[in-house]
């Protein structure tokens, strides 16, 4: 591997042959001019990259717990602020560089469910920094268990199809508008297919001041069960298909970058027409159960779903009758005392 | 050292963990509102505001993100410190044992009280206790001045033992009732903290660290041997940084405290706020010509478990009085007490108490009354309450 891409995250890890999240790693970290310092919360990415006395992170890093990523990397930004307020050459054998990025990295059960908390917590009170949600649709570090992020009729470990059952009932949680309810000035969803658009949208958010988002699809090859060579692919025909669009909201307004041509187009012309949904789940294992005359109607309404959240998104987009800058506060007025 | 009058001050216990605080400056403080904790974090917003501090608050949105954050703030380098009580530490549980397994010198300042279920927002030892085993050390504090007192240890403790430490105070008992203390000057404090200069630190970014890694079945076991180790090593530290204490403030603190122990041959054992009274009830005793004496628990973990027994190896009966239930057992500091003595030869008849659970009031003449008992010999392993109710 060449050593500008190794030079945050080394190759000797052991994430599964056909995974994403180290090329999402390199992609995103590759994007900041500044020194980056990472907080991560429990899953497949940290026990794969930290098995000591290894560690393939050749940045600072730290691992506190599954649900408190956001929380601990407020902490260390906080840290940052208030050590170069003091004369911290004493404190390190070489001086804190005044710039660093921050950034926290969780998969899908880690941030849309048990640390949603410690998120929308950090969200709000602003701190400077990324969160990257990696999003596999389950618990898979620990076997495939259903998370608020698994799609409707996921077969899982936990949502089991049989004879009474196709799997998961429940749609999938919609974090990036949860995330847009904080006001933060930039999020994204992304892919681990469309590398260029990531790269993009990490150096965005790079130059946002207080809190990013970035939401990056990942598909798991050994939960999903298709083959490792399939990752790529599958993470684009997720976008293709309008089950992961590509799009970002910047100060509220909803920008889509891989625009499509669908139904709620009205014969609008555009570059791209909208895949079914089957094109993604076919060749998937958890998906496997779907493809028979009795669970038809199951793909029927995964494509309602997702042409419904589409048209959803495509209002946001053409709306953007939000304030094109969000209110500011002064961030100066509670400090100046103590800066004085 | 000269004592002038602006040193000498009438705080809560609350109020004194504050004025600390601001002594110590931490670089951060990440904290959440919980009764009876709120007035310390209160009253050091009010310090920031004013401009007396400059310490970077996080006001996070559980006791949870707040030990969250504090393990963050620390492993970058910062002081930092922390405040809580009862459910908040209960929710910080799972985050103690990563600040202690990472060996971050966290100071939390606890203002101790009874845990769910039923509610209840007055002072016992539940909550404290309950996180006895999480590798944190933990002091008692008496009345406002050692918690003041305690709150500057325990910091400089933290920092040269490298493991979390836990100043406890009885919740409202002390954290709410007003005494006179004495208080140090800023520098002297600053000066007997020196600068905390970690060897490793997530903001050191020429030397890149990984913290909190995965370790199996070939390396866990010798880091939690090698963690206890250091809680072991912590006793004498505290000792050490006691003698130092003293030398400014001219107060010496110790393990524990012997009152009137030396040829005592009915004792109390207990910690917290009851010594006070306890001392009292020894006093009017000790006029009466009965040997009677106390001894309060300062250092609880790690346990002196030698000097304590060897300080009560001359009693003939004792009672180790508690404000914690260990549920189908005995209290916690009953089991490391009567084990103490196991590995020696003497032999003291030991009752159990359990007393004042939820802030019932304990008064002068429950403690008689428990030297009473003791002195008849009326001991038994059955789990004595005193302050009880009748159960109707």
């Amino acid at each position: 591997m060449n050593k500008e891409q190794a030079k945050n995250f080394a190759p000797g890890h052991s994430a599964c042959a056909g995974c994403g999240f180290p090329t999402i790693i390199r992609t995103i970290l590759g994007e900041s001019k500044d020194p980056v310092v990472i907080s991560n919360a429990t899953g497949c990415m940290e026990v794969t990259s930290t098995l000591y006395p290894y560690t393939a992170w050749k940045v600072p890093y730290i691992h506190n717990a599954f649900e408190n990523a956001a929380a601990t990397i407020s902490g260390v930004e906080r840290a940052h602020k208030a050590l170069l307020k003091k004369n911290v050459e004493t404190r390190h054998a070489s001086s804190v560089p005044k710039k660093i990025k921050f950034v926290a990295f969780g998969g899908d059960g880690g941030t849309y469910d048990i640390g949603l908390q410690s998120l929308s917590g950090a969200l709000e009170r602003g701190h400077n920094f990324l969160y990257v949600v990696y999003d596999n649709g389950g618990y898979m570090n620990t076997g495939n268990q259903r998370s608020s992020a698994t799609p409707y009729g996921a077969n899982t470990e936990t949502t089991p199809a049989g004879k009474e059952s196709f799997g998961k009932i429940e749609m999938r949680k919609n974090l990036m508008e949860i995330v847009n309810a904080h006001r933060i000035k930039y999020a994204a969803q992304a892919s681990v297919g469309n590398l260029p658009d990531l790269k993009r949208k990490a150096r965005k958010a790079f130059e946002t001041e207080g809190p990013s988002f970035l939401s990056v699809m990942q598909p798991c090859t050994n939960n999903w069960k298709f083959p490792t060579s399939m990752f790529v692919q599958y993470a684009k025909l997720a976008t293709e298909t309008n089950f992961w669009p590509l799009y970002e909201i910047e100060n509220g307004n909803y920008t889509i970058n891989y625009p499509v041509k669908s139904a709620a187009d009205h014969g609008a012309s555009l570059p791209r027409e909208r895949k079914p949904i089957e094109e993604f789940l076919k060749g998937q294992g958890r998906f496997k159960h779907l493809f028979t005359p009795e669970n038809k109607h199951v793909i029927e309404e995964m494509q309602r779903i997702v042409d419904s959240e589409w048209e959803r998104l495509q209002k946001l987009a053409n709306q953007n009758t939000i304030p094109t800058k969000l209110p500011e506060i002064n961030q100066t007025v509670g400090v100046s005392a103590q800066t004085e | 050292m000269k004592i002038n009058n602006k040193n000498r001050i009438a705080l809560t216990g609350g109020a004194a963990a504050a004025e600390a605080l601001k002594q110590i400056e931490p670089d951060v403080m990440a904290v959440y509102p919980i009764t009876p904790q709120t007035p310390i974090i209160e009253t050091y917003a009010k310090f920031k505001a004013d401009g007396e501090v400059e310490t970077e608050i996080i006001e996070a949105e559980s006791e949870h993100s707040a030990i969250s954050a504090c393990v963050g703030s620390c492993a970058a380098g910062a002081r930092t410190a922390t405040a809580t009580s009862s459910q908040g530490l209960a929710l910080m549980n799972e985050i103690l044992y990563v600040a202690s397994g990472m060996r971050l010198p966290i100071l939390m300042v606890v203002a101790a009280r009874a845990l769910s279920a039923p509610i209840n927002i007055h002072g016992d030892h539940s909550d404290v206790m309950g996180a006895r085993d999480a590798g944190w050390i933990q002091i008692f504090s008496e009345n406002p001045q050692e918690v003041y007192d305690n709150t500057i240890i325990g910091m400089k403790l933290a920092e040269k033992a490298g493991l979390p430490v836990m100043v406890i105070m009885d919740g409202f008992n002390t954290s709410h009732s007003v005494e006179n203390l004495e208080i140090l000057e800023k520098e002297q404090v600053q000066k007997f903290l020196g600068e905390f200069n970690p060897e490793k630190s997530l903001l050191n970014v020429d030397d890149p660290v990984t913290f909190g890694p995965l370790s199996l079945q070939n390396s866990y076991f010798e880091f939690k041997v090698d963690q206890d180790a250091a809680m072991r090593a912590a006793a004498e530290i505290y000792a050490d940084i006691n003698a130092e204490f003293a030398e400014i403030s001219r107060r010496m603190h110790s393990y524990f405290e012997a009152y009137n122990l030396a040829d005592a041959e009915q004792v109390i054992v207990l910690a917290g706020s009851t010594a006070g009274t306890a001392k009292d009830v020894v006093d009017k005793l000790r006029e009466k010509g009965k040997k009677v004496g106390l001894l309060k628990i300062n250092l609880f973990r790690p346990f002196p478990r030698e000097e304590i027994i060897s300080a009560l190896k001359n009693a003939k009966n004792i009672a180790v009085m508690e404000r914690a239930i260990s549920s189908g057992t005995y209290s916690p500091i009953y089991q490391d007490i009567v084990s103490g003595f196991y590995q020696t030869d003497a032999r003291p008849k030991i009752q159990p108490y359990i007393y004042s659970l939820g802030g019932r009031d304990i008064f002068a003449k429950d403690i008689e009354s428990v030297f009473e008992d003791l002195e008849k010999g009326d001991i038994s392993k059955e789990i004595k309450y005193s302050g009880l109710n009748k159960i109707i």
